[in-house]
């Protein structure tokens, strides 16, 4: 690096080894920091550090698959709490790596830059004394005049797009050609470097200024953009929810069609969501069909289908004969064959509260006296339910999942039997409740969909930057960075050509090109075409 | 002809590349005992010769021995290059004809086992390419049993009848998305194995006799450079695969172009190690025995997120094992 001299490198005698200012200190880090060694270790521990949130579930990626692997671990829970391991990539300690190695990064490529730049606007270096002493050399004599073969070298560097150096009538110079060809490498490799830091930059403005949230709409509910409608919202920290957009839509219709045969039977394909939208309030309706890897844009705001499932509608009368509940209530999925778990609360039931909770079977069937669900098709509905009635504990203040029931201060209602009664509904069924609770009717099923909603701002100056990282990266892998020196000295026998190259990106075949330059030299011979000057 | 027909065919033909690919390894294993014999002649030539100063050239032994030895391991190598070329065309077969067995036809590479099928292909045919380029026949052998072993693999525990896509891989960016993370994957594949020859070779020290098939293998500098070149080839194809492709798909798919899923996670692991590698190559303390081990790490990465990350992760999105939940996940 460049001048050194003006402070000690070693500690001054009167100091004990090993002693530094704070200054010394300083400098002394920041030369580690940015040291390549420090970099490679850097990069190493970020990928280290990456791999507990591949192993363990995360919070901010799938809140019940973590919650269900916390209820399953006891001990180790609350250390892997204070550690941050359900939450690895929004750390401390993940971002201290990063962070570190941004450092690194800048410290790194902003002197680099600047070198490149001095580089880049200044001559290639003279050819060193002894070219000899090069790892990639040649030589060979001619009969030629020094000055034909300097001529012709030249204009052989040039075409093959070297810059050359001033031809210097001075000093050792006399006689030789500097040449250097691949400037663009080391641009490519600054521009990678940069780039990193733009897809930071926009990845952090997605992170800090976008949203995700997601609805579970039952078909024919209209959705207006504004925070209360959602079932579940993730902000950045700097989102600003005056900004969403003001727009509204309906599911009007969803189609989805069922493999009945082949090897794949049971499974779903061809989802598509008819929806109407209007982008403002007010504004003229459009409608799209709304499909998987086909999001709807509106504004700077995306939707996404990302779930489908039953909903029954069922209608809860209470013992004075009135509609206690009533309307489609989701039931959520336990798996591919969309057999779905839920509740039904009818809390203004009059003489006591009543809560259902049971499952919906698509496609009920009975084998051997066990209800199965033989796909996800609504072919034969049914509806398995229990009863509870009591306080259902939705005044406690507490907000209640609308996908659980309270049972702690319920009773489950028994069948004549004895046994805790369970309700099986088909649709238009109709079920009296004992002890004058009321009735239940399954009316019909209706689906719902999942819409995942959500802005993310920044991502296309992420994209730009992997663009650029990408088109940087393949600059600094495959253009070749060389330099090439040749010195020609006249004696008694004719002209001597010294020639050699030195690769500057490592791992190049240099003699390769040294012998092709020499083969271009002596063929372009002035006895085949005339030289021009 | 049916699916089902294009489906037997593809099936036949994954067994019959297994054949021609095991064929090929017989010929390389020919290939390395003749090529003992050729370093016994040498022996021979240098004890008796020992006096007369005329050791360690082949051909002045007793020369009909080396000779008939030289020139089969020439034809050999040849038979078994030739073989491997043959099963490579049988294994296209294979992979045409799986595509077209599903209904509608598409590209064959929507589950675990098409991926490994497509992927061997790749290493197998990146072999058969740069075989020429970067005298790559020494690795022959080892590029047929790795092959070999991942079809064996495939086609044991990963078999699975075409069916047709999920409904979020059913997009042009599975095509743009796995063929480019499939080709960087045959490449890594194929720079791991000269990073570990590296290794070993550097393990025997400068002065290890070089015989047998160690005869074969380039020198380290060699070495390290063919590896360096399959690297700086297959990372940009990566980079291109992991963090462009796949997050655009994902932001179609998904809604969010990164979501920290397992197999992400592990894409993106796989690329800093790989970035790590090429840093090593140009730092001091680093260079040699140090980035190739990092090669090596980033090959155990790279096939860990292939295949092992869909056993150990349940919340992947990319878990291709059996059918998934209805669209995406019901996350509540």
């Amino acid at each position: 690096m460049t001048a050194t001299d003006t402070k000690p490198t070693a500690p001054a005698p009167e100091r004990r080894s090993g002693e530094l200012n704070v200054r010394e200190l300083l400098r002394w880090t920041w030369r580690q920091l940015t040291s390549m060694r420090i970099a490679l270790i850097l990069l190493l521990m970020l990928a280290l550090a990456a791999v507990p949130g591949s192993l363990v579930p995360q919070e901010r990626v799938d809140s019940l698959k973590a919650s269900e692997w916390k209820d399953q671990h006891e001990t180790l829970t609350p250390i892997y709490e204070k550690l941050g391991i359900f939450n690895v990539y929004g750390s401390p300690w993940f971002a201290a790596i990063y962070i570190l190695l941004v450092v690194s990064l800048l410290g790194c490529i902003v002197p680099r830059t600047f070198v490149y730049w001095r580089g880049l606007r200044a001559q290639p270096p003279a050819a060193p004394r002894n070219l000899t002493r090069l790892p990639s050399h040649a030589s060979y004599a001619t009969t030629e005049s020094a000055d034909a073969v300097l001529e012709r070298a030249r204009a052989v560097l040039a075409r093959k797009r070297y810059r050359l150096r001033r031809a210097a009538g001075t000093g050792a110079e006399v006689g030789t050609v500097s040449a250097e060809r691949g400037y663009l490498r080391e641009l490519g490799n600054l521009v990678f470097h940069l780039a990193v830091l733009v897809v930071l930059v926009g990845f952090a403005i997605g992170t800090l200024f976008g949203y995700k949230g997601g609805v579970i709409l039952v078909q024919g509910t209209p959705f207006g953009n504004n925070l209360t409608q959602y079932d579940d919202f993730v902000p950045g920290s700097l989102f600003d929810p005056d900004g969403m957009d003001p727009f509204s839509f309906t599911v009007n219709k969803f189609d989805v069609e069922w493999l009945t045969s082949g090897p794949r039977a049971g499974m779903a394909r061809g989802f598509n969501a008819d929806l109407t939208y209007t982008e403002d309030r007010g504004g003229p309706e459009k409608s799209y069909d709304l499909r998987v890897n086909h999001p709807l844009k509106i504004g700077s705001t995306e939707l996404f289908l990302i779930g489908h499932g039953y909903a029954p509608v069922v209608t809860v009368r209470d013992g004075d004969g009135n509609i206690a509940a009533s309307g489609p209530v989701p039931f959520l999925p336990m798996g591919p064959d969309l057999f779905s778990f839920g509740v039904i609360k009818a809390q203004d039931a009059k003489p006591g509260q009543i809560g259902l909770e049971g499952y919906f079977y698509p496609t009920f069937a009975s084998v051997d006296g066990t209800p199965v669900n033989l796909g996800g098709n609504d072919v034969n509905p049914l509806l398995s339910l229990n009863v509870y009635t009591g306080d259902l504990n939705m005044d406690s203040g507490a907000g209640q999942s609308v996908y659980t029931l309270d049972k702690s201060r319920t009773t489950p209602v028994k069948g004549d039997d004895g046994k805790p009664l369970r309700l099986n509904l088909t649709p238009g069924e109709t079920v009296q409740l004992p002890n004058g609770l009321g009735s239940v009717s399954f009316d019909k099923v209706v689906s719902w969909q999942r819409i995942q909603i959500s802005q993310s701002p920044g991502k296309d100056i992420a994209l730009l930057g992997v663009v650029l990282a990408l088109l940087g990266l393949m600059g600094s892998l495959f253009i070749r960075s060389r330099r090439v020196w040749l010195r020609v000295t006249e004696n008694d026998d004719g002209t001597v050509v010294e020639i050699a190259a030195l690769d500057r990106s490592g791992g190049a075949d240099t003699d390769a090109v040294l012998s092709g330059l020499v083969a271009a030299l002596q063929s372009d011979r002035p006895s085949d075409r005339e030289e021009p000057s | 002809m049916t699916d089902a027909d294009w489906g037997t065919l593809s099936n036949q033909a994954v067994a019959a590349a297994a054949v021609v690919y095991f064929l090929a390894l017989l010929a390389h294993v020919v290939e390395w005992s003749s090529l003992r014999q050729v370093d016994k002649a040498r022996v021979l030539v240098g004890a008796g010769a020992a006096s007369t100063e005329t050791a360690q050239a082949p051909s002045q032994g007793p020369p009909e021995v080396a000779e008939r030895a030289g020139v089969r391991v020439a034809m050999f190598g040849r038979l078994g290059l030739l073989l491997t070329g043959i099963a490579v065309a049988i294994h296209f077969v294979a992979l045409l004809s799986r595509g077209m067995s599903a209904d509608p036809n598409r590209v064959p590479w929507g589950n675990m086992y098409e991926f490994t099928l497509a992927g061997t292909f790749v290493v197998a045919a990146l072999y058969l390419v740069m075989s020429r380029r970067y005298a790559l026949d020494w690795l022959g052998p080892v590029v047929v049993i790795f092959v070999l072993a991942l079809l064996m693999v495939a086609a044991v525990w990963l078999y699975d009848p075409t069916g047709p896509l999920p409904e979020a891989l059913n997009s042009y960016w599975l095509v743009i998305h796995v063929v480019s993370a499939i080709t960087a994957t045959g490449a890594f594949t194929l720079g791991g194995m000269t990073s570990a020859a590296y290794l070993l070779k550097r393990r025997r020290g400068p002065d290890a006799p070089q015989t047998g098939l160690w005869a074969r293998v380039p020198s380290l500098e060699k070495l390290d450079l063919i590896s360096y070149r399959i690297h700086a080839f297959g990372f940009p194809i990566w980079t291109f695969a992991v963090l462009i492709t796949g997050p655009i798909w994902a932001h179609q798919a998904w809604s969010s172009y990164w979501n920290w899923d397992p197999k992400e996670v592990w894409a993106f692991i796989t690329w800093v190690v790989y970035a790590a590698y090429l840093h090593a190559r140009t730092t001091a303390g680093w260079r040699g025995r140090n980035a190739a081990l990092l090669a090596l790490v980033g090959t155990l990465t790279l096939w860990f997120n292939f295949i092992g990350i869909n056993y150990f992760s349940s919340s992947s999105q990319h878990s291709y094992a059996g059918a998934s939940a209805p669209i995406g996940q019901v996350d509540r």
